[in-house]
């Protein structure tokens, strides 16, 4: 097999995969090569990442003192809601699907992947979707001040007018999830090289295949989800209305049903990567291949019977808590296994510590702790207390933030390499993860004790014992913001300059990837490689 | 994993970047409609605007299906680039599912739980939701809402032993003729092909010309509505959803008829003919679901 790239509007040879990118702006508007296209999707994801991190300064900001200073209320509820909003689905999940597009055909021997076009159309609906989301801060009424869960009534009856923008925003990125993740799994099942088996797969490519699987099954449901709201807005149906017959509670079941497997598909790609990364600087091989990749596949099957444990306390028949309750603390055993089997990897290994290890490490730890604290909410009773306080918006920045954003920070430096054909700025790079570390852990630790003590979030105020530790809080927020501009100089810095890279610049690291020069050539792999 | 000659990596697609453009103004177009509608406003540019989005979109979809032609058609594409295609129309076809699982599971909830709590079932549960309209009776179909001044109930609704069952009838046949219109194509009968295909053409049609019929009725002699409870939500927009997808199936198949009569696909080369007919098939899988949960049960 050989890939056959048409460059030229025409039927391109082999030695048209010589050829480099077009030239000028049209180049990535019109764009179906993966490389392209992945690069685009981080960029994106980066740009999302900074004006997310920004709602967040306005929100700490606000929180730095009891009292109101700085916004006014309604403003503060539309900052909470497009923070999360824009994080979740602008910064975290297309960070990701750049990631896949950049890697996967890299790391299984392909020529692009499966659906170029359609890659493209996937990624260029973001920005759009983006733009309508956001532009909605600008409308009468305001945007969106429901909370990113958009719970029923907030949403329907009481929402601003704006909401049906925002609905339309997200059955596009609906759309672009879908069919990113159709383009993933096609070509992770299509377009492997010879003798690439399912079981010789790297667990970054196995975590995106379940991945892509999570995205394709729970989309759809929030695209229904959406889609009654819109119908009960403007067009006098009940779903979500008891005076018709409907139930507000049905809202939250179908949104959930999508929200679960939602925060899998967040996380189980930094799975992936740190199961790649902590290997090559711990220069041994990854410990239990095999259960890694049926512990991933168990939690994206819990996934799908566990989203009764976010409404333990709307009011679900006891039989429906008991059974929620013990079905999510089963998700610890094999999230258990993984973090049992990183830690393996690293047992008398040779380590290193260069700056992916050091997010990769700080992954494994800090997202622990984010899981035992989700253990603590699994326990009904005990979320009876915990829900709706600090202690839930500590426990999922601990998820999301080294566990999610520290993937994708410890997969940047480890492949900035290849992507870039130089080597970071490793102090630099070290500075970062020190400073990012430290601010993120300021941010988020004191919110378990406030939490505790019982501060509600979502509000723009606070009682005046709280003081304290939300100065603290304020205080790291602000020092992990900042620090992220020190990281887009880094990346910066070593796409324009620094030390040749050579096409594998981590002595333990293993795959397809590292087999190809650095930085990697516009084609690859046009002759698929032959895998032993 | 069997090797191929050549898998064919497209050059530069202007398509996508219409798609998009004239997704987002389809969108921003539709949004600014129904707000204008619900406050009233007169002089709203909505429709307006989803026009020019819808036609931009149009133009998109038959200049990029018609490049896919044509690349298929000069050869372009291996025998490893049409497991790609079914890959892909495969997950396309499971996303749908979910779409309408989502509803279905809307539905089965309400039906099961809500309605009944609602009524006073369910132990602790309903106690406390019955406190809210005392007089409130669990029935499916649901004929009294709790406060039927917002939303005044229907006054019977559809039986399914007339038109449902006769839709039936209708898509079930043609998902049977579009198989043999297949074993056709297949035998290289381009005759037999061509009647089988427009014959599932006329089908569709008569099932929607049918439902088309029985939303008029609904609407005008029954009092079953959108905004006639939870009954006229769950039933509308399940049928409705339905019906949509089998406008865009009859649109594709009549399609796949256009392309035959051009003397497109053989024996060999008919993935765009056989996603169509999967396409029909998962519509008629979801009509019976359809027609034993939302009419007979």
């Amino acid at each position: 097999m050989s890939g056959v790239i048409d460059d030229h509007g025409h039927v391109g040879h082999d030695e048209h995969a010589t050829h480099g990118p077009a030239r000028g702006l049209m180049r990535w508007v019109l764009t179906t090569n993966h490389k392209d296209i992945g690069t685009l999707y981080l960029w994106f994801s980066f740009a999302m990442f900074l004006l997310g991190g920004s709602f967040a300064m306005v929100i700490r900001a606000e929180l730095f003192q009891p009292g109101l200073h700085i916004v006014e209320p309604a403003f503060f509820n539309q900052m909470t809601t497009m923070h999360g909003l824009v994080m979740v689905f602008g910064a975290v999940m297309p960070a990701f699907v750049g990631l896949a597009n950049w890697m996967i055909p890299l790391m299984i021997g392909a020529p692009d992947m499966a659906l170029p076009r359609m890659n493209n159309f996937s990624f260029w609906l973001l920005p759009a979707a983006f733009a309508l989301m956001v532009s909605t801060l600008f409308m009468p009424g305001g945007g969106p001040n429901f909370g990113w869960t958009f719970y029923a009534p907030l949403s329907t009856t009481y929402g601003p007018e704006s909401v049906t923008f925002f609905i339309f925003a997200i059955h596009m990125m609906g759309i672009s999830s879908i069919m990113g993740a159709i383009n993933v799994i096609s070509t992770i099942l299509n377009l492997r090289a010879p003798g690439m088996t399912l079981m010789k797969m790297p667990l970054f490519v196995w975590t995106w295949l379940i991945t892509a699987f999570l995205l394709i099954a729970v989309m759809p449901v929030l695209a229904g989800c959406v889609t009654m709201m819109l119908m009960d807005i403007h067009f006098g149906t009940s779903f979500f209305n008891a005076a018709g017959g409907g139930d507000p509670v049905l809202f939250q079941h179908v949104f959930w049903f999508f929200g679960h497997p939602e925060v899998y598909i967040m996380i189980l790609p930094a799975f992936g990567a740190v199961s790649a990364i902590i290997p090559a600087f711990s220069r041994k091989p990854l410990f239990g291949y095999t259960s890694m990749v049926y512990a991933t596949a168990s939690i994206a099957f819990l996934s799908f019977i566990v989203w009764g444990h976010h409404m333990f306390v709307v009011g679900i028949p006891l039989v429906g808590e008991l059974f929620y309750m013990y079905a999510t603390m089963l998700i610890a055993v094999p999230t258990g296994v993984k973090v049992f089997n990183w830690v393996s990897t690293m047992w008398q290994g040779s380590l290193t510590f260069e700056t992916p290890m050091l997010f990769a490490v700080a992954f494994v730890i800090l997202f622990s702790i984010g899981g035992f604290s989700g253990l603590m909410l699994a326990m009904a009773p005990a979320d009876f207390q915990y829900h709706g306080t600090y202690f839930v918006v500590a426990h999922f920045h601990y998820v999301l933030v080294p566990g999610a954003i520290f993937g994708i920070f410890a997969s940047t430096y480890y492949w900035l390499p290849k992507w870039t054909g130089h080597m970071y700025d490793e102090t630099l790079g070290k500075l970062h993860f020190w400073l990012s570390f430290i601010g993120m852990n300021l941010t988020f630790f004191p919110m378990h004790f406030v939490g505790l003590a019982g501060m509600p979030r979502r509000v723009p105020d606070y009682n005046l014992q709280f003081a304290n530790f939300n100065m603290v809080s304020s205080i790291g927020g602000f020092m992990f913001g900042v620090t992220q501009l020190l990281f887009l100089f880094i990346v910066i810095k070593c796409i324009r300059s620094g030390p040749p890279a050579p096409a594998k610049p981590w002595d333990g690291a293993e795959g397809l990837e590292w087999s190809i020069p650095s930085p990697a050539p516009y084609h690859t792999f046009t002759t698929p490689p032959e895998v032993k | 994993m069997a090797t191929h000659e050549h898998y064919y990596v497209p050059a530069q697609s202007k398509w996508p970047i219409i798609a998009t453009t004239g997704m987002l103004i389809t969108m921003f177009g539709l949004g600014t409609w129904f707000n204008d509608l619900k406050a009233a406003r007169p002089d709203s540019h909505g429709p307006l605007i989803f026009f020019v989005g819808g036609l931009l979109l149009a133009y998109m979809l038959f200049g990029w299906f018609g490049t896919v032609i044509k690349e298929s058609r000069s050869g372009l594409y291996s025998a490893q680039m049409d497991r790609s295609f079914r890959w892909g129309m495969s997950w396309f076809i499971f996303s749908e599912v979910m779409f309408f699982i989502a509803f279905f599971g809307a539905l089965f909830y309400v039906r099961n739980l809500s309605v009944p709590w609602l009524a006073g079932d369910g132990g602790a549960k309903g106690v406390i939701t019955h406190l809210l309209w005392p007089d409130f009776q669990n029935a499916w179909p649901l004929l009294h809402n709790p406060d039927p001044k917002i939303f005044p109930g229907p006054k019977e609704t559809i039986s399914p032993w007339g038109l449902p069952l006769l839709n039936t009838v209708l898509l079930v046949s043609s998902s049977v003729t579009v198989t043999i219109a297949h074993h056709a194509l297949k035998n290289g009968h381009r005759g037999a092909l061509k009647l089988w295909l427009a014959f599932t053409i006329l089908l569709g049609l008569g099932f929607l010309s049918f439902q088309a019929k029985e939303y008029i009725h609904a609407y005008h002699e029954l009092g079953l509505t959108l905004g006639s409870g939870i009954y006229g939500a769950t039933f509308f927009m399940l049928t409705g959803f339905h019906g949509a997808h089998v406008t865009i199936g009859t649109l594709i198949l009549f399609v796949m008829l256009m392309r035959v009569m051009r003397g497109h696909f053989n024996a060999e080369h008919q993935f765009g003919f056989e996603a169509a007919s999967w396409y029909w098939h998962f519509v008629d899988v979801v009509w019976i679901c359809l027609f034993v949960f939302v009419y007979v049960l």
